[in-house]
């Protein structure tokens, strides 16, 4: 038995080990002196300082935030009322429609990313509008809006339909019922989905990369700075943005700790 | 006690997909009774609840409040409540707030919110609950919530749909008492629905017995239990025994090879007839000293009494008695009059549970 | 009743024209000419590219099965672990997928260059240097490391709901450990499996980045020719729709093929 157990460490170890050494590597070469990418020749923040002066990446971030507000935020009004909408379907409308929200998680990114690029391409001929800021958007909340209904569905699912009867039944028009009673039932779903559009959308590269026009997002400035491969910069950007992600972790783990603690006390 | 009809259903029909529920229902329900809709499941009892409520609109037919028609009125413009099967209290809210529900949509003010939303606490035991979760409750204190969130708006009705079925044995036996405390207080009309021809004959002041959409039966549990309209409300009130009989004249029957007298009279001679005898009203004595005689087959002590199966002329009769009798025994069985029930002949209905 | 189902009529809308239309668009191209003449010119044209087609599926592929086997026991050590150990080692080993993507990517860049650090470090004890970076190799660790979270998911979560009497059960019963894991372990993961292989065989199939800065000019893959073709050099939307229609195609096949997934699949792989 406690062989086994130490196995299981070991392998645990190695997996840690390989998913953690790379990011480890370029957080301390954040840190060298010379622009080399393996040697180390001594302790500097000066590419921490270049940075906080390029503006074209503090741009990006600034057009990567916005975006992804704007377009979690879209994505979670539009797709809970799809979910409440399309939960309330027969059978077959609903399993029509689930199918082709399915489309945007299933499919390689890049055919999404290129599908769009062609409608945008297309629209063009009849609309006035430029590539850029409000094409990302809107595929930001093209690819967004699976993920909150995936994550409202099964909350409404388990939501006893007898609870929206019975705030019917003690005098709420159903608007009301809806609001009071079904609403904060469903509430963690849509949280759920507002973080993970905001996440994906933070994160996205491939459909932005071809939908972006002559808007940059942050992976699009990340992606230009490692064709170039020179500037240590690059490793001062993962080392702040890995921090930020820790620190943003480590904060929701303990609210979790904390309320679990909360709970177990009652 | 002749009140006034508050409920009155007037030839309801309601078809799911194309599948009859309810068909042809009419039904009156007067005012302060506590009515039991008892059948089996898929007999249409919820179904006709629901109707009440104001969550289903009948196909045809129509639903009167006090004499008038409220078969399009919405749930929450009805004057009636429910307790729903499973309590559906709000997960979110805490005691004092689902129990307030109501009374906040209705604007009331908070102090008299707070007045009311104790008086209800006290009513059905719950002091000092106000600030608990409800999802951190038994299920007998959620049921008392339930309860007291559909009283506290002071409903004409209150509708009751299987509310003790997640409950066990001990604590449903005391919340049926308390449920009839509660409604002979509170002075209004309770329609409860079940399954459980115990729990009916324990509270009702009257019974509708109901199968496939249809009324069977309506009277008070003595009336249901003792003079059954035909084979299918006696076989699911209680244990019965029933047997082809043919009337020989009035006051005389013949079943199971025998002739009995009995109380009934008015059927056409040579008539088909069922007869039901309940197994507790059968007396065992010795085997010359009753009309009937059969050998023991089997006998399992129940508590209050055993029950035995003794077998005659290729029927086999179900007796309650208090004394024992060996298996194989002869034992003779007596029947007086008053105990012999009888019915027209109906084909035999399948009772499930 | 009615009235609900109106509120997801915007939704539907908006599928339609950004999901359903491009997709009819990319359907479109692929069989048009510039000129909007009807061809088949751009399907059957690509045969010549049946080189790089069997190499994205074959590493992949690879990708794929490495993934799945390093995933497994992983994901079955972690949901044997107590409740409150789970949480944590899940959080450590998915913290790295929060790292954006490129970034991830480029620091193998770094590790795998000819005077990279492997490199430099594998001198120190006189072996080497070994050419690793642009090699078909080193695609295939990028794929297994941005995509190993995607299969350990999964497995995890169908794994965290065996109970432990089940495998006591098996072992009752005669069960070795092989028999354990080939008779009930693998068995029961088979839905997280099948969701796993898709979560990493999709985008692995699809990738352009990894192949670009892993891989050099040499090991080109189906994503790096569709990108060449909207906005590379070799501009061709229609033979680029063609490409991605068939790696649509392609994907699909490989879905069917390992079983439909249910809705409560899809949300269990996502959430």
């Amino acid at each position: 038995m406690t062989k086994v157990k130490n196995g299981s460490k070991i392998y645990i170890a190695s997996a840690l080990t390989f998913l953690y050494v790379p990011i480890l590597v370029l957080i301390f070469f954040s840190f060298n002196k010379s622009k080399s990418r393996n040697l180390f020749t001594g302790f500097t923040l000066n590419w921490y300082k270049q940075l906080l002066h390029n503006d074209l990446v503090l741009n990006a971030l600034g057009v990567t935030l916005v975006i992804a507000a704007i377009s979690s935020i879209c994505a979670t009004v539009l797709g809970t009322a799809a979910a409440v909408g399309i939960q309330s379907m027969k059978k077959l409308p609903r399993l029509a429609i689930m199918n082709v929200t399915y489309i945007p998680v299933i499919n390689p990114e890049i055919v999404t990313g290129v599908s769009m690029l062609l409608m945008f391409t297309t629209l063009r001929y009849f609309l006035n509008f430029e590539m850029g800021f409000s094409t990302l958007v809107i595929a930001h909340i093209t690819f967004n809006l699976p993920y909150v209904i995936l994550s409202v569905n099964p909350k409404l699912r388990q939501l006893d339909s007898s609870i929206y009867d019975a705030a019917l039944d003690l005098g709420c028009s159903p608007r009301q019922a809806f609001f009071k009673v079904v609403f904060p039932q469903i509430m963690p779903g849509i949280t759920t989905g507002f973080l993970m559009a905001l996440t994906y959308s933070i994160d996205d590269f491939v459909i932005s990369y071809f939908t972006s026009g002559t808007s940059q997002t942050l992976s699009i400035a990340i992606y230009a700075m490692t064709r170039r491969k020179v500037s240590p910069e690059i490793n001062a950007l993962s080392t702040l943005l890995f921090t930020v992600i820790l620190l943003i972790l480590l904060v929701m783990n303990l609210k979790d700790i904390k309320s679990n603690k909360k709970g177990e006390r009652k | 006690m002749e009140n006034n009809v508050i409920v009155s259903l007037d030839g309801v029909s309601v078809a799911f997909d194309g599948e009859e529920v309810l068909s042809d229902f009419s039904l009156d329900i007067h005012d302060e009774e506590f009515v039991t809709l008892l059948g089996p499941s898929g007999c249409g009892k919820t179904t006709t609840l629901r109707v009440i409520g104001g969550f289903l609109i009948p196909n045809s037919g129509r639903v009167f409040f006090n004499g008038k028609d409220i078969t399009d009125m919405p749930p929450h413009k009805r004057e009636v409540n429910t307790v729903f099967q499973r309590y559906a209290l709000f997960p979110h809210l805490n005691v004092f707030e689902n129990i307030a529900f109501g009374l906040r949509l209705k604007k009331v003010p908070d102090p008299e919110i707070k007045i009311q939303v104790s008086k209800m606490l006290d009513l059905v035991g719950l002091q000092g609950f106000e600030g608990r979760k409800v999802t951190s409750m038994s299920g007998g204190q959620q049921q008392r919530v339930a309860i007291a969130r559909a009283l506290v708006n002071r409903p004409r009705i209150l509708l009751l749909d299987e509310p003790l079925g997640a409950l066990d044995l001990k604590l449903r036996k005391e919340m049926q008492i308390e449920l009839k405390r509660i409604q002979q207080s509170l002075n209004i009309t309770f329609i409860y629905v079940t399954h459980d021809q115990e729990e009916a004959l324990t509270m009702s002041d009257t019974i509708v017995v109901m199968n496939n959409g249809v009324i069977h039966q309506i009277g008070s549990p003595v009336d249901i239990y003792n003079e059954p309209k035909n084979a299918f409300v006696a076989e699911f009130i209680g244990e019965s025994n029933i047997l082809p009989g043919i009337m020989v004249k009035d006051f005389l029957v013949s079943a199971a090879g025998i002739e009995f007298t009995c109380v009934d009279s008015g059927f056409k001679l040579k008539e088909q007839v069922d007869i039901v005898i309940r197994p507790e009203d059968i007396k065992l004595v010795e085997p010359a000293k009753g009309q009937i005689s059969g050998i023991v087959k089997s006998v399992v002590f129940k508590g209050v009494h055993y029950e035995m199966v003794v077998e005659q002329a290729g029927y086999e009769w179900l007796v309650h008695s208090t004394s024992f009798e060996h298996e194989g025994t002869q034992v003779g069985m007596r029947i007086g009059p008053n105990e012999i029930h009888i019915m027209t002949h109906t084909e035999r209905v399948e009772v499930y549970d | 009743m009615i009235k609900t189902r109106i509120v997801s009529l915007p939704y539907l809308v908006w599928m339609a024209i950004f999901i359903v239309a491009p997709l009819v668009m990319v359907c479109f191209y692929a069989f048009t000419t510039p000129d909007g003449a009807l061809t088949f010119d751009n399907l059957s044209g690509l045969g010549r590219y049946m080189p790089v087609f069997t190499r994205s599926i074959w590493l992949a592929a690879i990708a794929t099965v490495i993934c799945l086997v390093l995933a497994f026991p992983l994901a079955f050590i972690i949901s044997r672990m107590s409740e409150s150990k789970q949480s944590m080692m899940l959080l450590f080993l998915l913290l790295p997928m929060w790292m954006n993507f490129l970034l991830r990517t480029y620091a193998w860049m770094s590790l795998l260059e000819n005077n990279g650090l492997i490199n430099r470090l594998l001198g120190l004890v006189h072996l080497g240097p070994f050419q690793m970076i642009n090699t078909q190799g080193a695609v295939v660790l990028g794929m297994v490391y941005n995509y190993l979270p995607f299969m350990i998911l999964p497995l995890y979560s169908v794994m965290t709901k065996i109970d432990n009497s089940i495998i006591e059960a098996a072992e009752d019963l005669g069960a070795g450990r092989l028999g354990v894991i080939s008779r009930v372990l693998v068995p029961l993961s088979m839905p997280g499996i099948t969701t796993g292989i898709i979560m990493v065989f999709v985008p692995s199939i699809s990738t352009f980045i990894i192949s670009r800065m892993l891989g050099g000019g040499d090991t080109l893959l189906v994503g790096d020719l569709i990108e060449m073709q909207f906005l590379g050099n070799a501009y061709n939307p229609h033979l680029g729709s063609a490409m991605a229609l068939v790696l649509m195609v392609l994907v699909l096949l490989f879905m069917s093929l390992t079983g439909t997934s249910s809705d409560e699949e899809m949300e269990d792989m996502l959430i």
